[in-house]
C-alpha cells in the first residue's frame, strides 16, 4: 500500500510540476497576478508530494519490504540501519528520486524566501525550475519506477554492494546531488533573466548565494568521494581521473568560474552575459554528469545501445535543456545591456583571467572524458585516457591560475596598481621561495617539480593571509585597531581568504602524495617484519572477526619507529556472505603530516600473507584543505550582505479587467 | 588605453589561452592514451614490447599461481589465444578465475605480459565491456544481460 501511495504521489507531483511550469510563465508574460500567484503554492505542493514519495521509499527500505523490487535488489534484513537508509539512494531509481527531492526542495525555498524578488522574476524562476522537475519526474515514471512490486515476494534481499556500505560514501551522493541540483537554481535564474531581458545587480545578488551553496555542496561531495576512494580502495590514491569523478569535477570548475564572474556582475555590472552563459554551462555539465553516470554509457557505448530507454531519455533531457537554453541565450543575450568598462589590469581583469583559465581547464577534462566514448562510437577503437593525459593538460592550465590567485583580491576595481599589489605580496613571495629551497634541500632526490609545488602552496596560503593582513592594516596600525578592523571585516572577505588558503593546503597535499609516496609490497609470515619510510611493520598474527553482516580476516600489525612501539594497525579483509563479495579494509595511522597505510592481501601457499603498505606524505592535508575551502564557502554564505540589501518587493497590481 | 586596445588585449589573451589549451590537449592525446587489446589482437596485430597497453579477457580457470614475494601469475584468455601475465602486488577484491579482467602494463620480449595494474570490475553478472566485446568477436560470448551496467559500482571497484 505504501509503495502504491508513493508512486501515486510521484504522479501527482508530475501533474503539479506541469501546472507550475506553464501557468506562472503565462502569468508573468501577461502580468496577471492571479496566474503568477500559482507559482508559490505549486512549488510547495510539489515539494510535499516528492517528499512523501521519498519518505515512502525510505520506509520501505527501513522495514525491509522485499515485495518491492528495488528493496529486494539493494537491501538485506541483516544490514545495519544506516546502510538500509543509504541503500535508498545507492541505486539508480532511488538516487533519481533523491535528485528530484533536492530539486523540489530548492524550488520550495525560493517560493518561501523569495518574497523580495520581483514577482514576475520569481514566477519565471519557479516555472523554469518546474520544467526540470517535469523532465526528471517523467524520466522516473516512465523508465525508472522505484515502486515496482515483486510477486511472489522473496524472503530475503540480495544485499547492497559491500563497497557502498560505508559511512562516508553513504552521504556522498546527497552532497553531490545538492551541488548538481543547486546549479539548477542558478540555471533557472539565468533563463528567467534571459526571458525578462534584464540582468541587474539585484539579480546577481540572488544568484550568488545559490552558486555558493551549490559550489559548497559539490566541494564537500567531491572531497568525501575522494576521501572514501583513498581509505577504502586500498591503493593509497585519492583521485583517479575516472569518468565518474570527472563528471563531478567539471560542474565544480564551471561553478567556481561562475562564483567569480557573478562577483563582477554584481559589483561592477560587467560580464553579465558571460555570467549567464556560465550559469547555463554549469548546469549543463551537471546534467552531463548525471547522463554519464546514469545512462550506462560509461561502461560502454554499446551498453547504452543495448538498453537504450534510460540513456536516450536522459540524452533527450540533455539536448532539450542545453540546446534550448543556448538557443535562448543566442537570441536574447545581445539584448542585455553591458556596462562597467575596466582596464586589463584590474580586479575585473583578474577575475576574467580566472574565468578563462577555468574554462580551459573544464574543456581539457571534458575532452579527456568524452574523447574515448566518441572514438569508440565512431571507429570502435578502445582507448583509455588516464592520469598522464590530465597531467599534461589540466596541470599546466591550473598552475598559472594558482600563481594568480593571491594577486586577484589585492587588485582594485576598474584600474589597478600592480606595483602596490605586488608589494603587499612580498612576504608571501619570500616565504614561498624559502619553502621551495628548504624542500629542495630535504628532497633533492625526488621529482624536481615537487619543491615548486610546495612553494606554490605556501604562496597561496601566505598570499591569502596577506590579503587579510592588508585589509585590517596589521603591523601598520596599532594591534587594537587591527583587531577592531578584523571584527568589522565582512564575512565574505574571510570566506575568500579561507577558500584560497584551503586551496593552497590541498595543493600541498596533492604534491606530497604524488611526489613522495613510498610503497612496500611484501609477503610476511606471522612474526616477520618489513621496513617502510623508517617504520618497522611486524605482522603479529592473523585472526578472524565477525561483523554485523560480514566476517573479517584481521591482520594485527605492530608499528615501530627506532625501536619504539607507535601503534597497532588492524587491516581487514571482509567477506559479505549475502552479497558473495569481498572488500579490503585498509588500516590508516595518521600523525597529521603523513599517513601510514596498511593493506592485508591474500594468503600465499606457504602460509605467508601479502602485505601492502604506503607512507603518504601530507595526504591528510588534501581533505583538511578541502574542509577549509568548504568552511570558506560557509563563511561567505553567512555574509549579511547576501541577506540584506536585496531588492525591495515590487508589488504587481492585479491586471485591470478588460 | 583606448577601448579598441582594451578589446584587442582581451581577445589576444583569450586566444592565447585557448591555443595553449588546444595544443596541450592535442599533444596529450597523441602521447598518453592507452589502447585496449584482447589476447587475439596481441597475437594478430603484434605489440611492441614495452609499449603501454591494456590487455583484457577472462582469467583462465586454474591458471592463478602465487609466487614468492607477492608475485602472482595468471593467464588471460579469449578462448582463442592465451597470454601469461605476471603482477606484483595485491589483486583487487573482485579478481576471480573464470571472470573478466583488464591488466595494464606492457608485453615483454619473452611473450609474457607484465601488469602494474590489474582491474577487475564485475560480479556474477557484469563484465568489463571491452572484454565482453572481445569475447563476442571471437564467438565465445555467453549470456545476454551480462552487460547490464552497474552504474553505482562503476569506477569504484575498478582500481588496482
Amino acid at each position: 500500500m505504501i509503495a502504491e501511495l508513493g508512486h501515486f504521489a510521484l504522479v501527482l507531483a508530475f501533474v503539479v510540476s506541469l501546472v507550475q511550469m506553464v501557468v506562472p510563465m503565462v502569468g508573468a508574460h501577461r502580468r496577471d497576478a492571479q496566474l503568477i500567484g500559482v507559482a508559490t503554492p505549486a512549488a510547495l505542493l510539489q515539494f510535499l508530494l516528492v517528499a512523501f514519495a521519498f519518505g515512502a521509499l525510505l520506509y520501505l527500505f527501513i522495514v525491509s519490504d522485499f515485495s518491492v523490487k528495488l528493496v529486494f535488489d539493494n537491501s538485506h534484513s541483516e544490514k545495519p540501519m544506516i546502510f538500509k537508509i543509504s541503500g535508498v539512494w545507492g541505486n539508480h531509481e532511488g538516487s533519481m528520486v533523491l535528485w528530484v527531492l533536492i530539486l523540489a526542495l530548492f524550488g520550495a525555498l525560493v517560493a518561501l524566501f523569495g518574497k523580495n524578488l520581483p514577482d514576475t522574476l520569481r514566477a519565471r524562476v519557479l516555472a523554469v525550475q518546474a520544467s526540470i522537475a517535469v523532465a526528471f519526474l517523467l524520466f522516473i515514471l516512465l523508465t525508472s519506477n522505484p515502486f515496482l512490486r515483486l510477486d511472489p515476494a522473496p524472503f530475503e534481499g540480495s544485499g547492497l554492494n559491500p563497497i557502498l556500505q560505508d559511512r562516508a560514501l553513504a552521504f556522498h551522493p546527497p552532497w553531490l546531488y545538492a551541488g548538481y541540483v543547486g546549479f539548477s537554481m542558478t540555471f533557472s535564474f539565468a533563463i528567467a533573466a534571459l526571458i525578462e531581458g534584464k540582468v541587474d545587480a539585484a539579480w546577481a545578488r540572488w544568484v550568488r548565494p545559490w552558486t555558493l551553496a551549490a559550489w559548497l555542496s559539490l566541494t564537500i561531495g567531491i572531497a568525501m568521494g575522494s576521501w572514501w576512494a583513498y581509505y577504502t580502495l586500498g591503493w593509497g590514491g585519492f583521485w583517479f581521473w575516472d569518468p565518474v569523478e570527472n563528471a563531478s569535477l567539471m560542474p565544480w570548475i564551471a561553478g567556481t568560474a561562475l562564483l567569480h564572474s557573478a562577483i563582477v556582475a554584481e559589483k561592477r555590472g560587467a560580464l553579465k552575459s558571460w555570467t549567464i552563459l556560465l550559469a547555463i554551462l554549469a548546469f549543463s555539465l551537471s546534467l552531463l554528469g548525471t547522463f554519464l553516470v546514469r545512462s550506462g554509457v560509461l561502461t560502454s557505448v554499446h551498453a547504452f545501445a543495448v538498453d537504450p530507454d534510460r540513456g536516450v531519455f536522459i540524452l533527450g533531457i540533455l539536448v532539450v535543456f542545453v540546446g534550448g537554453s543556448l538557443a535562448l541565450y543566442a537570441w536574447r543575450a545581445p539584448l542585455l545591456k553591458t556596462g562597467g568598462i575596466f582596464a586589463p589590469i584590474s580586479r575585473e581583469g583578474a577575475l576574467l583571467m580566472n574565468n578563462l583559465l577555468l574554462s580551459a581547464a573544464v574543456a581539457s577534462v571534458f575532452i579527456g572524458t568524452l574523447y574515448p566514448l566518441l572514438l569508440d562510437g565512431l571507429t570502435g577503437a578502445k582507448i583509455t585516457v588516464g592520469p598522464p593525459f590530465f597531467n599534461y593538460t589540466f596541470v599546466p592550465i591550473f598552475v598559472p591560475l594558482l600563481c594568480l590567485v593571491p594577486l586577484g583580491p589585492l587588485l582594485g576595481w576598474k584600474r589597478a596598481d600592480v606595483k602596490a599589489a605586488a608589494e603587499r605580496l612580498i612576504a608571501a613571495a619570500a616565504l614561498a621561495f624559502i619553502a621551495c629551497l628548504v624542500t629542495f634541500a630535504f628532497a633533492y632526490d625526488g621529482p624536481w617539480l615537487a619543491p615548486f609545488g610546495i612553494g606554490l602552496a605556501v604562496w597561496l596560503v601566505v598570499g591569502a593571509a596577506s590579503e587579510i593582513a592588508w585589509r585590517i592594516r596589521l603591523f601598520t596600525t596599532p594591534l587594537r585597531e587591527s583587531l577592531y578592523r578584523a571584527r568589522r571585516l565582512p564575512r565574505a572577505a574571510w570566506g575568500t581568504s579561507l577558500a584560497h588558503g584551503g586551496l593552497g593546503i590541498v595543493v600541498a597535499g596533492i604534491v606530497g602524495v604524488t611526489a613522495w609516496q613510498s610503497e612496500l609490497i611484501t609477503t610476511l609470515a606471522p612474526g616477520e617484519s618489513a621496513e617502510i619510510a623508517g617504520y618497522t611493520l611486524t605482522l603479529e598474527r592473523v585472526g578472524m572477526r565477525d561483523g554485523p553482516n560480514y566476517e573479517a580476516t584481521v591482520g594485527v600489525v605492530r608499528v615501530e619507529k627506532a625501536g619504539r612501539m607507535i601503534a597497532t594497525l588492524t587491516p581487514e579483509k571482509r567477506r559479505f556472505p549475502a552479497e558473495r563479495q569481498e572488500k579490503t579494509e585498509p588500516a590508516i595511522r595518521t600523525n597529521g603530516l603523513a599517513d601510514l597505510y596498511v593493506v592485508l592481501g591474500e594468503p600465499s601457499d606457504d602460509g605467508k600473507w601479502v602485505v601492502r603498505a604506503y607512507h603518504n606524505i601530507l595526504a591528510p592535508w588534501i581533505w583538511i584543505g578541502g574542509a577549509i575551502m568548504a568552511l570558506g564557502g560557509i563563511m561567505s554564505l553567512a555574509d549579511r550582505r547576501l541577506r540584506v540589501g536585496a531588492p525591495t518587493r515590487a508589488r504587481l497590481r492585479a491586471a485591470p479587467a478588460e | 588605453m583606448t577601448r579598441r586596445q582594451r578589446r584587442a588585449t582581451f581577445i589576444f589573451v583569450s586566444l592565447g589561452i585557448l591555443g595553449m589549451a588546444a595544443g596541450l590537449v592535442l599533444y596529450a592525446l597523441s602521447d598518453s592514451v592507452t589502447f585496449f587489446y584482447s589476447p587475439s589482437d596481441v597475437v594478430e596485430r603484434g605489440v611492441e614490447p614495452g609499449e603501454r597497453i591494456r590487455l583484457g579477457g577472462l582469467v583462465e580457470m586454474g591458471s592463478l599461481q602465487k609466487l614468492d614475494d607477492a608475485n602472482v601469475r595468471f593467464n588471460v584468455t579469449d578462448f582463442v589465444e592465451t597470454i601469461p601475465v605476471t603482477h606484483r602486488g595485491v589483486l583487487p577484491d573482485l579478481f576471480r578465475e573464470g571472470q573478466g579482467v583488464v591488466a595494464e602494463g606492457a608485453m615483454q620480449q619473452d611473450g609474457t605480459f607484465t601488469a602494474d595494474k590489474v582491474l577487475a570490475k564485475h560480479d556474477e553478472n557484469y563484465m568489463p565491456p571491452e572484454v565482453a566485446d572481445a569475447l563476442k568477436k571471437t564467438g565465445n560470448w555467453q549470456g545476454e544481460g551480462a552487460e547490464a551496467s552497474h552504474a553505482e559500482t562503476y569506477g569504484q571497484g575498478s582500481y588496482p
